[in-house]
């Protein structure tokens, strides 16, 4: 329609008291973000660069994993760049993973009670930790041998 | 039916009939990603080692390359719905709502594109030397 241009917007997340319940619904975003941008091109390298064969994987490999003994400054400074993006990219899983279940938990109509939503927002907190850090020890000890 | 003003404009006309079309979609969407990323979960979990040589050998059995592609298609179609309403949310310049709409469309499309014809040629093919 456009003949009310000032019509009054939502407010912002500096409106708001934080809560569990307020931080998981802009984490929920947050965290798609990340996903849908960094995630889903880094999953897109790795596909590439397995189809590429042995020296487009080992390009990868450089850059993304280690780059070994002989690296050069550049070379470390873009293992550890992507080491942190990956754990950021694993939290966002997991994160937008469980605060995707109590989405479609709430959809079905339930967990909205006071008690109830704070907790499950809680909970859905705790175990993206969780499993993150699990994940984490996880690489840490097969893929990069620490 | 009025002409006057928007709301008389519609009015009586009855709904769209896809008014629960996008939320339902993303819900979905939602379901799939959860049974598609949990198999690749446990398929990297249980790799044996990640040299290029296995990780090809492994993407290219059919019953590997399908659900990647499944994965591929039911991720970037509920990035394209969840963006889209973050865009609508915090984009409020129609021209730069219109063109960052655009952009998001470009970029789902190529990115499951090209991935999905990755997958493809090496299941089709084979890996290269």
């Amino acid at each position: 329609m456009g003949s009310q241009p000032n019509r009054p917007l939502s407010p912002h997340l500096q409106i708001y008291r934080w809560s569990p319940q307020m931080a998981i619904s802009i984490f929920h975003r947050a965290t798609g973000f990340v996903l849908a941008t960094a995630g889903m091109m880094t999953l897109l390298w790795w596909l590439s660069a397995i189809g590429g064969g042995t020296e487009s994987f080992a390009t990868f490999q450089k850059y993304v994993v280690s780059a070994g003994d002989g690296a050069t400054g550049w070379q470390t400074a873009s293992n550890w760049f992507f080491r942190l993006l990956a754990l950021a990219v694993t939290y966002s899983f997991f994160q937008h993973l469980f605060s995707g279940l109590r989405h479609l938990v709430l959809d079905m109509g339930a967990g909205y009670e006071l008690a109830a939503s704070r907790n499950w927002a809680l909970a859905a907190f705790i175990a993206a930790i969780f499993a993150t850090a699990l994940m984490a020890l996880l690489v840490a000890s097969r893929v990069l041998g620490v | 039916m009025g002409d006057g003003t928007g709301i008389g404009k519609v009015r009586g006309l009855g709904s769209a009939k896809h008014g629960g079309e996008h939320w339902i979609k993303q819900r979905t969407t939602a379901v799939s990603n959860l049974l598609l990323t949990v198999w690749l979960l446990i398929s990297l979990i249980l790799m044996p080692n990640f040299d290029q040589g296995t990780l090809a050998m492994w993407l290219a059995q059919p019953i590997v390359a399908v659900p990647m592609i499944l994965l591929l298609v039911s991720i970037f179609w509920h990035v394209r719905l969840g963006l889209q309403v973050f865009i609508e949310d915090y984009v409020h310049d129609d021209a730069l709502k219109f063109g960052a709409i655009t952009l998001l469309n470009f970029y789902v499309i190529a990115g499951a594109v090209f991935g999905i014809f990755t997958i493809a040629k090496l299941a089709f093919t084979g890996s290269p030397a």
